[in-house]
């Protein structure tokens, strides 16, 4: 086949919403976004368990302490199952990791916050997974097979992971005076960090043309951040907590929330490694990595004299 | 750069007895136990399957998209393989 034919393939194939499979022919551009986006997403599931596993061991109990274990073992999973759909479009593991240590790939700018109190592991739940799932509702329907399908496994196993935040939520709202400040105070920390979870607006995003053209995105960031709004809004008045923006308001035209957008001088910082925890996060991943170094490399040589020895016999 | 992940291991569950296996993902692991308790826990955290088939990716062989076509093209007008092709009687009622 010519290559504009294998081009028609593949947008009729956009065209019909039908998946592209690893092994079907794309464009050079479309393989580089999705490696690109669907590394960024498994870095941080995987570095969304550092700001997390900093409460696991003060835990306020025992139930709380093995829900959070789970959900922390479940990013991991999440970022395993990511790393393999990323390796069908032809980059390995070692490299998307390098990548990651050596900071040349980017992740989640939300995880380079801090988790200062137990309110925030509950305002992590609810709202950074709140947002987290918008999106992967939208990516279970995107264009590439792999993505897809580990998109409908991940959006199974986060509903939990957002009950169980708002589950922290409400018993510190609806607690004494003080747990209640530690809510609001959480919420106000975390509201604008989650809203920039969506990605500059419109107008300003390089990639997100390309990722519609392609249907990788089926929504836009500012489509997505209305809706997150509109649903969150809500929760927010169940708990009696305020959001930190005097702005916002409800706009009867448009059927939503009128709201200010955030600080995106402030998210360019931190995307570009200047937030309050990169420098950390960064380091506790390469040194997670370099402290296993030892297990990768006797399980090799297991399996290498395994081997030997079977073929000998 | 090394690579020091192991090979890749397609995964495939079984949700319930008698039920068939279903490919659910693929992981990195050294050896066959190693690759069967990864898919343990990376694939069955909820209860998800009672059998693990676990089958180096690269054993795996598959038909080219380009194949499409001819490959399976045998097929396409056999249309009396099909139950509807035939005419029964109404009198005869389900068969």
């Amino acid at each position: 086949m010519e290559l504009t034919q294998f081009e028609d393939v593949f947008e009729g194939k956009l065209a019909k919403n039908e998946m592209v499979e690893p092994k079907d022919w794309m464009p050079d551009n479309y393989r580089k976004h999705l490696i690109r986006q669907i590394s960024q997403h498994a870095h941080s599931e995987i570095v969304g368990m550092l700001p997390e596993g900093n409460w696991i061991t003060r835990a306020p109990s025992l139930r709380a302490k093995v829900v959070l274990l789970a959900k922390v073992q479940d990013e991991g999973g999440h970022g395993l199952y990511l790393y393999t759909a990323a390796e069908t479009l032809g980059i390995s593991r070692d490299e998307l990791l390098d990548n990651l240590h050596t900071g040349k790939a980017k992740y989640s700018s939300i995880f380079n916050y801090p988790t200062l109190t137990w309110a925030d592991i509950g305002a992590v739940g609810w709202l950074v997974d709140g947002a987290a799932i918008m999106n992967q509702v939208m990516l279970q329907r995107t264009s590439y097979g792999p993505y897809a399908r580990a998109m409908v496994r991940i959006c199974k196993e986060e509903s939990f992971h957002q009950r169980q935040g708002f589950e922290i939520m409400t018993h510190l709202s609806f607690g004494t005076a003080d747990q209640k400040a530690m809510a609001q105070d959480a919420l106000n920390r975390w509201w604008y960090p989650t809203m920039m979870m969506f990605g500059p607006p419109d107008a300003e995003s390089p990639n997100s043309e390309n990722a519609m053209k392609w249907r990788i995105k089926r929504e836009t960031n500012d489509q997505l951040r209305q809706k997150f709004v509109n649903q969150t809004v809500p929760q927010v008045e169940y708990l009696g907590l305020t959001v930190p923006d005097a702005n916002l308001k409800w706009n009867e035209a448009k059927k939503g929330y009128d709201y200010s957008e955030p600080n995106w001088a402030e998210f360019k910082q931190v995307i570009s490694g200047n937030g309050p925890c990169n420098k950390e996060r960064l380091a506790a991943r390469n040194k997670a990595h370099d402290d296993g170094a030892w297990v990768r490399e006797a399980a090799q040589a297991f399996a290498k004299k395994r081997k030997e020895v079977y073929e000998a016999a | 750069m090394s690579d020091n992940q192991g090979p890749v291991w397609e995964i495939f569950l079984q949700k319930k007895a008698g039920q068939p296996f279903v490919h659910c993902g693929s992981l990195h692991a050294f050896d066959k136990e190693m690759a069967l308790q990864n898919a343990r826990d990376l694939y069955t955290r909820r209860g998800e399957g009672v059998s693990i088939w676990a089958v180096p990716s690269n054993a795996i062989v598959a038909s080219s998209p380009e194949d499409i076509g001819p490959f399976f093209e045998p097929s396409n007008d056999k249309v009396y393989r099909h139950p509807t092709f035939y005419q029964i009687p109404d009198a005869i009622g389900h068969m």
